[in-house]
């Protein structure tokens, strides 16, 4: 599934420099809050659902070669984190839906594997 | 977007998750370079009255199959190897170039993108194209051959940068010869320092893809160290230091602080026990995974710690051989894998 297909589907708000997001291939989910837990369990290329938006999200990504990090509930990231997102290549994407709505929505898309 | 293979209406390599990102990139380059950019401008043209016999003398000291005709700088038609034969066939070899020549020559404007003439090689089967400016002026002749390798050049240049950056690194182990050579990474990392959290790892991964480690090894290097560093950052009572040491056959990453140290080690390896405050674990950390986390990714772990006095973290990743570095072999066994 690319990213766009998420991005559209779910009417995300991107929030890090657009990029050809039809060209990003995204094969799992993880959603958490808890840094170790999506140390342990984000795969390379998942998109990771949290609610945190403080610059530590991006170093968790960068380190798991995450492709995006779906921020929930509207929680916004300072424009340090953003500037530091764009130098790792990892989009930081915005929604207003809590957590829980957003893993539903993608599950229903198809996006199944954690 | 039309993929380069897909325009040159060619099946070869097929594309690869390791090459796919670099597709994307020569993409770009179809669309950012110009043809003007990439053409052959040292072009050898003939003049329309030349006869078919001088042609085919043209063709033969050139090794070419072709040329522009160009009449006082203008471009007037083109003529190959098909128009040749046509004249031989007819035993008309004294006859002008101008009668055999291909009057209405598909051109290609100096200013478009090289994407332009890569439709137009796809959708005419043509081989190549003449360059004419605006005031009709033949400026160059632009060919496939030409376009992958300004695509080529291109690209270099883009990678080059880094990829000097990884032969020094990677060539290391082979330029320094001693009994036992080893590279020492060391990272002060301050406590309470949130801002720069994780970015030690990220150094230290990075470092270790240079130096030509197998990614899965660096990723596997980046997540202990990232759980070493957030503890020296959450933790300690003034921070500490990470050091890391890379040997051809093993990574040896060490977290030292002074204090305040550990009370209970059998209980602080317990998976989701945190003695972390409710601030931290509202920034998400203190999930009581970071030690189970590294004991995951590394071969050998070891926490010694004295309440008191400090804490040292030793953790080690063993490379198997095929994933050591240049002393190994590690380069050899790259280049012979497909």
């Amino acid at each position: 599934m690319t990213l766009q297909t998420i991005i559209d589907k779910l009417g995300l708000t991107v929030l890090t420099e657009p990029k050809n997001f039809s060209e990003e291939e995204t094969g799992s989910g993880y959603a958490s809050d808890l840094l170790s837990c999506v140390m342990a369990g984000g795969k390379q290329k998942g998109v990771w659902v949290t609610l945190q938006a403080h610059g530590n999200i991006v170093a968790v990504a960068a380190l798991l070669d995450l492709s995006a990090i779906i921020i929930t509930e509207n929680a916004q990231p300072d424009p340090g984190t953003i500037a530091k997102a764009n130098e790792q290549s990892i989009t930081l994407l915005s929604t207003p839906e809590p957590t829980f709505a957003v893993v539903g929505k993608l599950w229903e898309l198809g996006l199944r594997e954690n | 977007m039309t993929s380069l293979q897909e325009l040159y209406g060619r099946k070869g390599r097929h594309v690869t998750d390791m090459n796919a990102n670099d597709i994307t990139r020569v993409e770009e380059l179809a669309y950012d370079l110009k043809i003007e950019e990439v053409m052959s401008s040292d072009i050898k043209s003939i003049d329309p009255d030349m006869t078919m016999a001088d042609f085919m003398e043209f063709l033969r000291f050139h090794r070419i199959s072709g040329a522009p005709v160009v009449s006082e700088g203008e471009l007037t038609g083109i003529v190959s190897l098909e128009d040749l034969i046509r004249s031989l066939s007819e035993d008309d070899l004294n006859a002008p170039v101008s009668k055999y020549m291909t009057r209405a020559v598909i051109t290609a404007n100096p200013y478009d993108p090289v994407v332009k003439a890569m439709e137009t090689f796809s959708r005419t089967r043509l081989g190549r194209l003449p360059v004419v400016g605006q005031d009709g002026h033949l400026m160059g002749m632009i060919t496939k051959g030409d376009i992958t390798r300004g695509v080529l050049l291109a690209l270099q240049k883009d990678y080059k940068e880094e990829e000097v950056r990884k032969y020094r690194a990677s060539h290391l182990f082979e330029d320094i010869v001693s009994d036992r050579t080893s590279l020492i990474l060391r990272y002060n990392i301050k406590v309470r320092d949130f801002t720069h959290g994780g970015e030690a790892s990220s150094r230290i991964k990075r470092a270790l893809l240079r130096l030509g480690a197998n990614p899965q090894v660096a990723r596997r290097c980046g997540i202990a160290v990232y759980e070493a560093e957030m503890n020296l950052i959450i933790h300690t009572t003034h921070g500490g230091v990470l050091r890391v040491e890379i040997e051809p056959h093993q990574i040896t990453m060490r977290a030292v602080d002074d204090g305040p140290g550990i009370p209970d080690v059998d209980l602080a390896l317990r998976a989701g026990y945190s003695t972390a405050s409710e601030t931290i674990r509202e920034m998400g950390f203190g999930a009581g995974m970071g030690l189970v986390n590294i004991r995951r990714c590394v071969d050998k772990m070891e926490l010694d710690s004295t309440p008191g006095k400090g804490t040292k973290l030793d953790m080690r990743i063993f490379l198997q051989p095929q994933d050591s570095f240049r002393e190994a072999g590690y380069f050899e066994e790259e280049k012979k894998s497909p």
